[in-house]
């Protein structure tokens, strides 16, 4: 019981130092714990997909079309229970700052295939009902401000125009994960305006929703679909959801991998500080260890001493920057959330900064305990600051 | 003043308290340095793309030539247009292209990425002086053979010499590689727009490009060609084009840059400022000394500002020592507006050297401010009692 009274005595002896110490350590850990958050943040599609689902696109690339036709013949193949189909819109409200994601769906079959996807019922049957409805997010509701029954128009990017919606809903996610900044509108509607300014350009689907019956044979499933347009006009590329949103964080992985790096060069700065803080203390204490020896303590004891004191200050540090992470995350999250449309802080997060607390702890100790423990008695007590 | 030398000594005797402040420093400005030098090496590739002599026609409201389409008989009209320069060969300088973009694995994975191919015609090359053979040759117009950019041949399976790639139920070889320096065109794949067409069923191309006789008359143009009724297109000079694509990334690389210089930097300041305080500290009976002898408070404050700024200079030159040798790499990423993939490199610049070397200095000078300003006013007799 005495060395913790005395660790914590030997911690707060220099508070300045101390504080400025932790302060340091409060920052770090925050600012490792939103990088990690947005890492998580990148791979938000990836968690919230389902094994089950299945997407078909074309396999020359995402901007190549399928044939309408592909719907029924897929409802055919076996082991399919759902199809929808669906097309990116990249359509531009006001100004292109104001990016969002906006899809073309065919409701009926979509909200079956999402149950995640939560709509109040009068506001579903609101939205099948009228042609050129479309239901959006609760962010998204809430970032411009719309309300059930307003006019939005946004100007097409893809499919030439300025397109015209009312808006028949908002949803929200059934679970933390799920997007809530999507626009959705019929694909009945996009079709029926491209049949009479681009006929060339109507009828084709950008990517199909396929649900299966049982996830394990979501494989087989997706091979099956695959072969039946092998060697037409419009190959396909079928893979699971989770494969599908995967792909698309392969081809940014180079900023992925460069967010990742940056988290752990926070580390290596704040470990610097704190070795620098323990160093300093040891050199001025090093004649109160030589007393400590003389009067019969080990090296051991020593040892406990710089490494508990390095602890505890890493760890209130730690304790700190955890506490702030929160609220940061919540108003980083609001900031950005055209870029991340999910920024939860997760609980892997927490762990990770706890352990890199104690690694910091542990490697900043190292080196003065070493150098305090091996040093001679007589040289200790001679030496001065 | 307190000589020079009584500083680097001090600096010495504390070895490996110097050599973390330093490192601490070295680690900030290290970073701060490559976030400006990935932004540097996007703005210079998407820069160097462009020229500010041609004129890009895109369909009204689409962003990119990937979303546009512009059918033969509009291609047709922009091509007669009076501002046209006639090449060489007394043949107009134009370009009417097609870019989609494919997916291919990149080497040495299954994974794939997009990737640019560009349907050329004959004045394609004529536009792009940059461009130029580095392996084979170029492809022969009306042949399944194509061309691939140096980034693609190096990076992806299927765009080496020699190697088949195969997209619209047919096999395309590589017989060329070509370089076009430090621009976004070394990513793209190139062949006959009169064979990728039919092979991708468009009907349509993406975009017309072409030389301007007289860069000034550019206004006039654009003017006149979106009040033709019969077009239904935007004009654009090339460089302004783009720039335009690479605005998502270049603001998502500077709140990046921003937000983690910001935070890195008070890391760093409460580093120094921690070393400095303990530098105070424990000379207090030194520096009661030396105000006996007769040196002022200001020389005091001098000698612990610039003790700091030297942390600081140290740092700072390490930090981009070391940066500099991130110019040997290239990062290679989906640009989000295109869909596809674009390469650039980290490139150091006398600016950028500038801005590392100053913000370590005031990283140097904040962290020592106020340690400095406690030891001068340190009273004469208490500190010579200190010891």
């Amino acid at each position: 019981m005495y060395i913790l009274k005395l660790i914590f005595r030997n911690a707060f002896r220099h508070k300045l130092r101390t504080w400025l110490t932790v302060l340091g350590i409060t920052i770090a850990i925050l600012a490792f714990g939103l990088l990690r958050t947005v890492i998580s943040a990148w791979y938000a599609g990836v968690e919230a997909s389902s094994a089950s689902r299945l997407v078909t696109r074309n396999a020359i690339s995402i901007i190549f079309t399928l044939p309408l036709s592909y719907e029924e013949r897929i409802r055919h193949i076996d082991g399919v229970k759902i199809v929808s189909a669906g097309n990116w819109f990249g359509g531009i409200y006001i100004d292109e700052k104001n990016f969002f994601a906006n899809f073309a769906i065919e409701p009926r079959t979509f909200f079956d295939l999402y149950p995640e996807i939560i709509l109040p019922p009068d506001q579903m049957a609101a939205f099948i009902r009228d042609r050129k409805g479309f239901i959006a997010g609760r962010k998204l509701a809430e970032r411009f401000r719309w309300k059930v029954g307003d006019s939005v128009t946004l100007r097409g990017t893809i499919f030439p125009g300025q397109w015209d919606f009312v808006m028949r809903g908002i949803y929200r996610g059934r679970d933390k994960n799920v997007d809530e900044t999507t626009f959705y509108f019929q694909w009945d509607y996009l079709n029926e305006k491209m049949k009479k300014t681009a006929p060339q350009r109507a009828d084709q689907i950008g990517f199909f929703m396929i649900g299966v019956t049982r996830p394990d044979i979501a494989s087989e499933v997706a091979q099956r679909i695959d072969n039946t347009f092998r060697n037409s006009i419009a190959e396909t590329l079928t893979e699971t959801e989770k494969a599908f949103q995967m792909s698309w964080i392969a081809m940014s992985q180079a900023i992925v991998t460069a967010i990742q790096l940056v988290s752990f060069v926070v580390i290596f700065i704040i470990m610097a500080v704190m070795a620098n803080t323990m160093a300093m203390t040891a050199r001025e204490r090093i004649g109160e260890y030589a007393v400590l020896k003389t009067l019969g303590f080990g090296g051991g004891y020593i040892a406990a001493l710089i490494f508990g004191e390095s602890m505890i200050i890493s760890l209130i540090g730690c304790a700190c920057g955890m506490a702030f992470t929160f609220p940061a995350a919540n108003a980083f999250g609001d900031a950005l959330s055209n870029f991340f449309p999910v920024f939860n802080v997760e609980r892997e997060t927490i762990y990770m900064d706890i352990a890199a607390a104690l690694l910091v702890g542990a490697v900043a100790g190292i080196f003065p305990t070493w150098r305090s423990v091996r040093i001679k008695i007589a040289d200790g007590l001679r030496r001065i600051g | 003043m307190i000589p020079f030398s009584y500083n680097l000594r001090n600096l010495w005797t504390r070895r490996l308290t110097t050599a973390l402040t330093i490192g601490g420093m070295a680690l900030v400005v290290f970073v701060f340095a490559a976030v400006l030098m990935l932004a540097e090496g996007l703005k210079k590739t998407l820069v160097a793309t462009g020229s500010l002599d041609n004129a890009v026609f895109i369909r009204k409201g689409s962003d990119s030539e990937i979303q546009s389409g512009i059918d033969r008989l509009q291609a047709s009209t922009i091509e007669t247009q009076p501002e046209v320069a006639t090449g060489e060969n007394g043949m107009p300088m134009v370009a009417k292209e097609l870019v989609v973009v494919i997916v291919m694995p990149k080497r040495g994975t299954d994974k794939g990425s997009n990737v640019v191919i560009r349907g050329t015609s004959a004045g394609s090359l004529l536009l792009r002086p940059q461009i130029r053979i580095v392996e084979g040759r170029l492809p022969h117009p009306g042949s399944s053979e194509i061309m691939a950019g140096t980034n693609i041949a190096k990076r992806f399976t299927g765009g080496g010499i020699g190697e088949t790639l195969r997209f619209g139920m047919r096999d395309w070889n590589v017989v060329g590689i070509f370089d076009a320096g430090n621009t976004g065109f070394s990513s793209e794949i190139w062949g006959d727009v009169d064979q990728l067409m039919p092979a991708f069923r468009r009907q349509a191309y993406s975009s017309v490009i072409f030389r301007m006789r007289d860069q000034s008359g550019f206004n006039v143009l654009k003017a006149r060609i979106e009040s033709d009724p019969r077009l239904t297109v935007e004009v654009m000079r090339e460089t302004r084009y783009y720039e335009k694509q690479s605005e998502m990334m270049a603001k998502f690389l500077r709140i990046l840059g921003i937000s983690l210089t910001i935070i890195f930097s008070l890391g760093a300041v409460i580093g120094a400022m921690i070393t400095m305080y303990a530098a105070v500290a424990n000379r207090v009976s030194e520096i009661g000394t030396l105000r006996a002898l007769g040196f002022r408070r200001r020389s005091i404050l001098t000698a612990f500002l610039l003790e700091s700024l030297l942390l600081g200079f140290f740092g700072g030159a390490f930090g981009l020592f070391f940066s500099s040798f991130l110019q040997l790499f290239t990062i290679s990423t989906m640009n989000f507006q295109t869909f596809s993939e674009l390469a650039f490199s980290f490139t150091l610049s006398l600016t950028i050297a500038a801005q590392g070397m100053g913000f370590a200095l005031f990283m140097g000078f904040a962290g020592g401010l106020l340690p400095a300003i406690r030891a001068s006013r340190l009273p004469i007799v208490d500190a010579l009692r200190a010891a």
